[in-house]
């Protein structure tokens, strides 16, 4: 048994100070602020590509979705714009995180080599 | 305030939509690009299950999540259009190209079915667009111009805000010659398309500047965990 700190296993931590490992928990609540404060706010102009579509008349080429769960950002029946973008901006972002938390899990190594005893 | 600026937007039933909807693209297009795109990823699965650590798996969670929650804000480039975070360049750099691929391809492809942005049917073209010309694609470049630049170290920001442009710019002229293919532009529509974005590519460059910058300042041992699993071990990785 070493007397490190739990904090400084060699889990490629830098030799300088400790380093919490709840920053991946830090990072989603900036995610999630992302949806709760900007992108209520998003412009709700066109984006680049829609916008030359429209002026070119190719616009009427697109066709709708076959079917809908949360179209356009939204959670179809919460009339609050803001709540129904919000919600379903978190509900991106919670399905998204356990999609490619579970992917990574599925592929990844489970160690390096050089830890291998 | 929040409703004062975003009140009447939505209230004039604008649109979040992002990426390119089904119908912009012929059948024969969409569906060549639907099987170049399953080469590629299956080639990024495999590269993934050889080289990703055990340790970057929650990076790469909130890398994909800050990408999605990103593309969600619209930012304005010119009267009456706006443009959105792609994220390739962000992802590759902390996670490698084809973690980077995955991830991007995880987002775009929960956004079509999720919530009904971009199509079903070019959602290959989609994931090529952003998931590989703007992910695998720029992250060349990004390691090319840090090459210049005497690595990574030095490097990086400076490497992922002209590659971060690169990467929409690769994006639009993608679209652009699909659209061309497809008998929906022209060339001069072309032109318009890569115009706009490079605008959208100056907002891409200024995001993964922050981001990477924020993580520069807060956690650089982050940085570490692309490389973390390598032959040679973590010590391999310390140069990065």
């Amino acid at each position: 048994m070493d007397h490190r700190p739990v904090d400084d296993r060699p889990v490629n931590r830098p030799k300088t100070g400790r380093r919490s490992s709840w920053w991946w928990i830090v990072g989603l609540a900036i995610a999630a602020l992302v949806v709760i404060v900007l992108a209520p706010l998003a412009s709700r102009d066109p984006d680049g590509l829609e916008k030359v579509a429209e002026e070119r008349g190719f616009i009427e080429r697109a066709q709708d979705a076959v079917y809908n769960v949360l179209p356009d950002y939204s959670i179809p029946g919460i009339d609050d714009p803001f709540l129904s973008t919000i919600l379903a901006g978190l509900i991106g972002v919670s399905v998204i995180f356990l999609l490619t938390v579970g992917l990574g899990r599925l592929l990844a190594r489970r160690r390096a080599p050089t830890e291998k005893v | 305030m929040l409703a004062s600026i975003a009140g009447p937007a939505l209230a004039e039933g604008g649109s979040l939509q992002l990426h390119t909807p089904d119908g912009f693209l012929t059948p024969a297009v969409a569906l060549i690009m639907w099987a170049i795109t399953a080469v590629i990823v299956a080639i990024a699965i495999r590269q993934t299950n050889k080289s990703l650590d055990e340790r970057a798996v929650p990076l790469m969670g909130v890398t994909a999540a800050f990408i999605f929650a990103g593309q969600m804000v619209n930012f304005p480039v010119a009267p009456g259009t706006s443009g959105h975070l792609l994220g390739g360049v962000l992802a590759a750099v902390l996670l490698g190209p084809w973690a980077g691929t995955l991830v991007m391809t995880a987002v775009v492809t929960v956004q079509a079915l999720l919530f009904q942005d971009g199509g079903l049917v070019v959602l290959g073209a989609n994931i090529f667009i952003m998931g590989i010309v703007g992910t695998l694609g720029a992250y060349a470049a990004y390691r090319s111009l840090a090459a210049v630049l005497r690595g990574e170290a030095r490097g990086r920001i400076p490497a992922a805000a002209v590659a971060a442009w690169l990467a929409v710019m690769g994006g639009a002229l993608s679209i652009g010659l699909m659209l061309l293919v497809s008998n929906a532009t022209t060339l001069e529509t072309m032109g318009f398309i890569i115009g706009v974005h490079a605008l959208i590519g100056i907002g891409e460059a200024a995001i993964t500047v922050a981001a990477l910058a924020f993580i520069q300042a807060t956690r650089p041992d982050l940085f570490r965990l692309r490389d973390a699993y390598s032959p040679v071990g973590v010590g391999a990785a310390q140069g990065a």
